[in-house]
């Protein structure tokens, strides 16, 4: 006897899961875009950014954390949600610095290809300006705390494949801050190093390859022409980087 | 049949003149945008003060006193404001300064900078004061519409603006808003 699939319905649309898949996983997977800051298909899901906000059964969840039950309704794609992630993602604008005119990696940028989503087109609240350094010591990396927005997907790579420890977040609350693990604080004394998978996985400016920024024309950059909806996570441009959500 | 107009102005604060180049980007359309459209207070006319206004176009924030007074004076006089571009948007490049405190600014520029020949700061009078820190025109005053873009395109100004005047509800294609 054949078992009979499972399923979660998502929006309406009917789409079948694997026992230990979250909704995350099982959307992507049937490409359904969920908007998402802190998920990376390669991670511990670790549900702090709450891009990923969706309504199952009547309750607001993280869909990165939650696994998927047979027979959940979640409601993903609404005004509503939609208008809450429009929040959060000004909140991210507002607590950092980000100037994109002057920000590498603008263009390939997935805050900003979510703000675009969402449909962003103010940074609404009153902006902090907080004090934040800026780590050039390392000759290859440059860390700019500045747009740093707490994903901990650096954390994760360099703790869980790279196994070094070199980033944490310290400080709760507003405090917050991402702190470099070496005696200085500086990334120049740590093992960082160019094939490091935590060099590949900050979805924003915040831990950029030098000497390699600027080199996509305008026009052509990874958001410029499509939706994040379509094109997918900025890692995809890097190499080993999984791929998804593309048509 | 000038009172038939919708009357317009606009203003750069503390921005690089670039939105309004982007302005005058739209070309021979606007001849055409003329048509429906007079300026009032605008760098094109060189009228100084701002008359009673249907629209008025703001680029940059505000870095200055004399920023957070025109920007009133366009608040007080238009009926819809409207900013436009990074800087009016978050600050924008200007706002990369406060990161410093105002003094080290200063310092750094007409004290300390490179190349700088008879160290002064300026305190002239007339010099508007400057602000300690740089802020977008959303924290000062309300803004109906928001036009990202360093700059928005002259296509986006013009599809933006026709749209608004004809009363439709405004929708720019995904590649029309840009942060950058
Ligand atoms: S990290 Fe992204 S959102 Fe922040 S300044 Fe750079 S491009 Fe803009
Ligand atoms: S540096 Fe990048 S990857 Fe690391 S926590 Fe900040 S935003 Fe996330
Ligand atoms: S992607 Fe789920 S909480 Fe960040």
């Amino acid at each position: 006897m054949q078992l009979e699939e499972q399923t979660i319905t998502i929006d309406g649309q009917k789409i079948p899961f694997q026992s230990g898949q979250t909704i995350m996983d099982a959307a992507l997977a049937a490409k359904i875009y969920i908007p998402h800051l802190c998920y990376h298909p390669e991670f511990k899901p670790h549900g702090s950014c709450r891009l990923c906000t969706v309504m199952v059964n009547g309750r607001y969840e993280s869909a990165c954390t939650m696994p998927s039950v047979a027979g959940q309704e979640i409601l993903n794609n609404t005004k509503e949600l939609n208008e809450n992630r429009r929040a959060l993602t000004q909140m991210l604008f507002v607590e950092g610095n980000h100037i994109c005119p002057g920000c590498p990696k603008t263009g390939n940028c997935q805050l900003q290809a979510v703000a675009y989503y969402v449909g962003m087109l103010s940074s609404h609240y009153q902006h902090f300006y907080p004090y934040r350094d800026l780590d050039p010591s390392h000759p290859d990396y440059v860390v700019d705390f500045n747009r740093c927005i707490l994903c901990e997907l650096c954390v994760r790579a360099s703790r869980d494949v790279d196994k070094k420890n070199i980033f944490a977040i310290s400080g709760r609350g507003i405090k917050a801050h991402l702190i470099i693990n070496s005696p200085s604080g500086k990334l120049e004394d740590t093992d960082f190093a160019v094939g490091d998978k935590a060099a590949f996985v900050c979805p924003v400016g915040a831990i950029l390859r030098k000497r390699t920024r600027y080199t996509t024309p305008i026009g052509e950059r990874l958001y410029d022409k499509q939706s994040i909806r379509i094109v997918g996570d900025s890692q995809q441009l890097h190499a080993g980087a999984t791929k998804y959500g593309r048509k | 049949m000038a009172a038939n107009k919708i009357r317009v102005a606009t203003t750069s604060l503390a921005g690089c003149f670039g939105c309004h180049m982007s302005f005058l980007d739209i070309d021979e359309r606007l001849l055409e945008l003329l048509e429906h459209i007079e300026f009032d207070r605008t760098p094109l006319t060189d009228i100084k003060q701002c008359g009673p206004c249907d629209i008025g176009l703001i680029e940059g924030g505000v870095c200055n006193a004399e920023n957070v007074h025109v920007l009133k004076e366009f608040r007080k006089n238009c009926k819809i404001l409207i900013a436009m571009g990074a800087c009016a948007f978050n600050g924008g490049v200007p706002a990369l300064r406060n990161h410093y405190s105002l003094k080290d600014c200063l310092e750094e520029s007409y004290l300390q900078g490179v190349g700088v020949v008879n160290p002064l700061i300026p305190n002239d009078p007339e010099i508007p004061l400057l602000l300690n820190k740089v802020h977008p025109i959303h924290e000062i005053v309300k803004i109906d519409y928001f036009l990202p873009g360093c700059p928005p395109s002259g296509d986006a100004i013009w599809t933006f603006l026709n749209e608004l005047l004809a009363g439709q509800e405004i929708s720019l294609p995904y590649q029309a808003i840009h942060y950058d």
